[in-house]
């Protein structure tokens, strides 16, 4: 394979840094890799209010009896750790790497719509503490799982819930602000010999991702835009004393839920697929498969809804429907592990902290996805809703699965964003940490599903007591060892060793032929895009 | 913006103003759906019904159960006067329900009913319903409220049993509200 | 690196033994029970059979994984070789899933459509989730109530605040649990008073949300005489996790000589509403209901936990014109977690429990509530 890399280093011999410095620089940014780094920040202060909440959770769960909190904060801390970590979390992070990344993996200079860019960002600081702020309000916060059913949320609710909805009005907002910029970017400014089936894979799924949230987040708008309705202006919508229907609410917030949690994982395997084939030193195995692949789950994901609602009392055709449906979607998941399987395999794999991450998420999502495989089946699923084992399912799927794709990017690109390596053993120590830990807060959960215990409970019966003790003693390992992630992603950008621009001896791809970290501007000209740097 | 960039956010914009409807959209079309289907347990409208083309099946026998309840904070006495019938499908049949407001202020009731099993739903037809409409009942007022149905003659072969709940709602407040809101 | 592999394969080995110990094990405690019913026994085996068939996915798929890691490694000298397409195997690997998901959604239809035949039951039961307690009523042939009572946590406060020792069956113990027989098919209507509840009894392999203004029917027959556990299933509030459902499932004659003496005590509470207690007789059974139904929120010392759940010691209401406080704990509080208890107790054991509030706490009213001032109030038009 040829390799003729066109040097950039001259579009950029007058290249200038940021127009300001200090506070204006940031509230007034719109250039893309400011606001990556806004974004990413944002994500890891709201994972430590979310952990910190975790926290909360498993140590009244370490024993039974009640210990430390009553049951109504309790609730409030279930529905709060679930919302921040969807919305406060994941969702912002991967909106961090698509800014920071996209632009310079598809040859363009910034973001279709900067100053929109700006604006998708600062809106969640301000969302972000409003939800937070809901804690401290007459009745408390939301306390009602981050599913938020009616009529628990509308008739029985805290007061403070107008205001859970306006965040959630001013969180839905930012994401499909930050979409239409995303397929903007995408659609227009590839540069010119990029088709689409050369992009990247990570970009790609944002492609997808981002129509995803387009379909689905104003959905979200419209079932708490009804909430608040019926709470404040004597609507039925969701009151069976109007002639209303609860159940009515499950179908439509599912109908975004769903497709929600695919806009949480897609990114991440996009993530995974950039990886894997920079340290096998290997192309992708099946790059057009893996395109289909992430189109038919985004495709299928509108029509598996109701799995989360087989309890409901629907006629038999609707749980025929959506059993059929959600194992269907099985198989282009499957695809793609099978795909990042064939990628490794007959490679020269090196095993950097970026790597493990990634080969870490192929084993545990799939762990998460046979979890998944047996919800959808719904006779078995009468023993496994609202248990543990749902439980133990979505976060295999969310915490080895999404947040170990973020965390893989970080120290994937971190090098390339700052200039800096961080220190290999520490992020190896990180590594094994943070996946020896995992599983130990998460795998027994299996257990305690499949023996009954419920969820969101704050106390349970004597004899779940030792898989709980062992969960709480991993989530508190897991928790703590996520500072040792920000030690080490603030000693590479202070004292780091300077990083080359390739970093990767295996990477390919565009950003990897700037210079490291790339300058404020990057792609003013459009490079040239050649076999090499096509996608990987 | 760039002319391509300014078309396609037009469109994306559509988009997602179009999903926002479609989610108000989905509030009909799901309730059309459960009419039509009777799925959700839900028995539909006002019915009419014509003893003269009217096609009783006198060799099937169905039972239909009347559970009435009261929802939180309503205090009424509400019950049925016989809470079990036997009916041939498509014969008319009229039961007697009693409703009273043991308290000292007046009261709005509105019921809501709920079928099962499900595939009868779509088959259970009143001609007349107290859950048509709210009831107003006045400090200590007891009024006897009747029901008239007719089961489908397309009931399904196998059910040979279905129940009717009936869940007394105190929508006084809705009541208020709804007179408050200006007369269009 | 040697390391890398090592730790690989023991978490490979470590998942995999996992799931071998779930494999064929009966009553452990790793894996879903059996149950009681042809129904739970039909889950269970769907349940092993969807995870024997993961399990073998994922030995060959990690094992492949494990496999490349160790061999396919630069350290070793390996030089990376470059395919990246293999159509054929794209086709292989879409139709081999599809025809293990399509065999595995067979024997599921089937279970399903058994489970969606209701009909034909030998007794009817209407089960209604309250904030936070079950109430069973036992409906005759003729559909009249015949028994309905409330099924709530008999678990101490003190037990749950780590003041006394934890029973044996911590948080899933009732005052009185549902009773049938052995060999009938039994109909359950679910519904719900507030919110979304959801009745749940492994052992039977039944959960049903229980949903307000909504029925849902399950049935179910068991043959094997004992007493199952289950819990609420949908978060309702702040004692969702103490709200646990038994049912004791006795011998049909065991079960005719308890329902016939239940009947005549039912029919007896309804009749306490024509008696007069003393005062010592009204303290007695007003502080039992207070504390099974009405502490919770307001606590044992009625200081309540303001401002959601008010304290009812010094309480204008509590203290003051017995008509206040009875058209209160009648009708309720709309818009607030406040019940009706009108709908839920008889007269004789409202006006005790009103007496007991007013005599509690500090308070200390002049008059003594009797079953008749219940009646006339609710028959009198103010």
């Amino acid at each position: 394979m040829s390799t003729v890399i066109e040097s950039h280093h001259d579009d950029h011999g007058h290249d200038h840094g940021p127009p300001t410095y200090g506070l204006t620089r940031w509230l007034f940014t719109t250039n893309h890799k400011d606001i990556g780094t806004l974004y990413l920040w944002f994500s890891f202060v709201m994972f430590l209010v979310g952990g910190a909440m975790a926290l909360v959770i498993r140590a009244e769960l370490f024993q039974p009896g009640l210990q430390f909190v009553r049951p109504e904060f309790f609730n409030q801390m279930t529905a709060m750790h679930g919302l921040i970590m969807v919305f406060g979390v994941i969702m912002p992070s991967m909106v961090g790497l698509a800014n920071w990344q996209v632009p310079m993996m598809i040859g363009a200079p910034d973001m279709a719509l900067p100053r929109l860019n700006n604006l998708s960002f600062w809106i969640l600081p301000f969302a972000g503490s409003l939800l937070v702020s809901t804690l401290f309000m007459d009745g408390g916060g939301p306390n009602f799982g981050w599913t938020f059913y009616a009529p628990l949320s509308t008739t029985y609710a805290p007061p403070s819930t107008t205001y859970f909805i306006f965040a959630i009005h001013l969180l839905g907002a930012s994401s499909i602000m930050g979409s239409i910029n995303i397929i903007a970017t995408i659609l227009n400014l590839r540069a010119p010999g990029m088709t689409l089936m050369k992009m990247p894979l990570f970009v790609w799924t944002w492609l997808i991702t981002a129509f995803l949230l387009l379909a689905a987040m104003p959905v979200l708008a419209g079932a708490v835009t009804m909430m608040l309705f019926d709470i404040h202006f004597h609507t039925s919508f969701f009151n069976a004393a109007g002639g209303g229907d609860p159940v009515m609410f499950q179908h439509v917030f599912w109908f975004f839920g769903h497709p929600e949690v695919y806009i949480l994982i897609l990114p991440a395997f996009g993530v995974v697929s950039q990886i894997l084939p920079t340290f096998a030193r290997k192309p992708l195995f099946g790059y057009a498969s893996m395109v289909y692949a992430v189109a038919s789950i985004a495709f299928l994901s509108f029509l598996v809804w109701a799995h989360h609602m087989f309890t409901v009392g629907m006629p038999l055709a609707g749980q025929l429907f959506f059993m059929y449906s959600t194992m269907l979607i099985a198989i282009p998941t499957g695809v793609k592990v099978f795909n990042w399987v064939s990628t490794m395999w007959r490679g020269a794999m090196t095993f950097e902290t970026p790597m493990l991450f990634a080969i870490a998420f192929v084993v545990l999502f799939t762990i998460g996805g046979f979890s998944g495989l047996m919800l959808a089946i719904t006779p078995a699923d009468y023993q496994y809703q609202d248990t543990y084992f749902v439980v133990a399912h979505f976060h295999y799927v969310l915490v080895p699965g999404a947040l170990f794709g973020i965390i893989g990017a970080v120290y994937y690109w971190l090098p390339k964003w700052c200039g800096r390596m961080y220190d290999e053993t520490l992020g190896k120590i990180h590594f094994w940490l943070s996946f020896v830990s995992v599983n130990v807060l998460f795998f027994p959960q299996h257990f305690l599903g499949l023996a009954g215990m419920p969820r969101r409970i704050p106390d349970y019966s004597i004899q779940f007591t030792d898989y709980n003790m062992l969960s709480s003693i991993g989530a508190f390992v897991f928790g703590f060892s996520q500072l040792l992630f920000l030690f080490v992603v603030l000693k590479a950008i202070r004292s780091g060793a300077k990083a080359t621009d390739r970093v990767w001896e295996g990477a390919h791809g565009l950003e990897w032929t700037l210079p490291s970290p790339p300058p404020y501007h990057s792609f003013t000209h459009p490079p040239k895009v050649t076999e090499a740097e096509a996608h990987s | 913006m760039a002319a391509p960039n300014r078309s396609l956010v037009a469109k994306l914009s559509l988009l997602v103003v179009g999903m926002f409807g479609f989610a108000f959209a989905l509030v009909p079309i799901y309730s059309l759906f459960c009419k039509v289907t009777g799925l959700g347990g839900k028995t539909g409208g006002v019915y009419s019904y014509d003893a003269s083309s009217a096609k009783v099946d006198p060799d099937r026998s169905v039972t239909v159960t009347f559970i009435t309840d009261n929802s939180a904070g309503m205090p009424w006495d509400f019950r049925a006067e016989t809470p079990m019938v036997r009916v041939h499908p498509g014969e008319l049949t009229e039961v007697k329900f009693y409703a009273r407001n043991p308290t000292d202020h007046v009261m709005v009731g509105q019921a809501i009913p709920s079928v099962v099993p499900l595939p009868a739903a779509a088959h259970f037809h009143k001609t007349e319903c107290f859950c048509f409409s709210r009831q107003v009942l006045q400090p200590g007022q007891e009024i006897e409220m009747p029901m008239r149905f007719f089961l489908a003659p397309e009931l399904p072969r196998n059910v040979d049993s279905v129940s009717l709940s009936y869940s007394m709602y105190d929508v006084t407040a809705l009541a208020a509200a709804d007179s408050k809101a200006p007369k269009t | 690196m040697n390391r890398n592999l090592v730790m690989r394969a023991a978490s490979a080995a470590f998942f995999l033994l996992s799931s071998v110990a779930a494999w064929g094990e009966e009553r452990s405690k790793l894996n879903l029970r059996e149950g009681v019913t042809a129904v739970s026994h039909a889950e269970y085996d769907l349940h092993m059979l969807i995870l024997k068939v993961c399990v073998v996915i994922g030995v060959v798929v990690f094992g492949a994984m494990a496999y490349s890691l160790y061999h396919h490694r630069k350290s070793r000298g390996e030089i990376a070789a470059q395919f990246h397409d293999n159509t054929r195997l794209e086709i292989l690997w879409t139709i081999v899933p599809t025809i293990i998901l399509v065999a595995m959604a067979i024997p599921a239809t089937k279970t399903l459509v058994d489970i969606y035949k209701t009909g034909n039951e030998d007794m009817l039961i209407e089960v209604r989730g309250y904030q936070w307690k079950w109430q069973y009523k036992y409906l005759d042939a003729a559909r009249h109530d015949q028994l309905s009572y409330f099924s709530t946590l008999a678990t101490t406060q003190d037990e749950i605040n780590n003041k006394a020792a934890k029973g044996e069956f911590y948080l899933l113990e009732v005052d009185k649990p549902l009773r049938v027989p052995t060999g009938k098919k039994v109909r359950l209507l679910i519904t719900s008073n507030d919110v979304i509840h959801s009745w749940s009894m492994p052992d039977f392999g039944i959960k049903r949300d229980a949903i307000p203004g909504i029925l849902n029917e399950v049935w179910f027959e068991v043959n094997q005489p004992g007493v199952y556990r289950g819990q609420c299933s949908e978060l309702c509030g702040k004692d969702h996790g103490f709200m646990p459902i038994v049912v004791d499932v006795v011998k049909p004659d065991d079960f005719q000589s308890w329902y016939a003496d239940e009947q005549t005590k039912y029919k007896e509470r309804q009749e306490m509403a024509s008696k007069t207690f003393t005062a010592d007789e009204l303290m007695a059974m007003g502080g039992e209901i207070y504390n099974k139904t009405c502490a919770t929120c307001h606590q044992p010392n009625g200081q309540g936990l303001p401002p959601v759940f008010p304290a009812l010691a010094g309480s204008a209401i509590v203290s003051g014109p017995l008509e206040a406080h009875i058209a209160r704990v009648y009708g309720g509080k709309t818009g607030t977690a406040m019940q009706a208890f009108g709908a839920q107790m008889n007269a004789a054991e409202l006006a005790a429990v009103i007496h007991y509030e007013r005599h509690s706490f500090g308070n200390n009213t002049a008059d003594i509530t009797e079953p008749i001032d219940i009646l006339n109030w609710s028959a009198a038009a103010h």
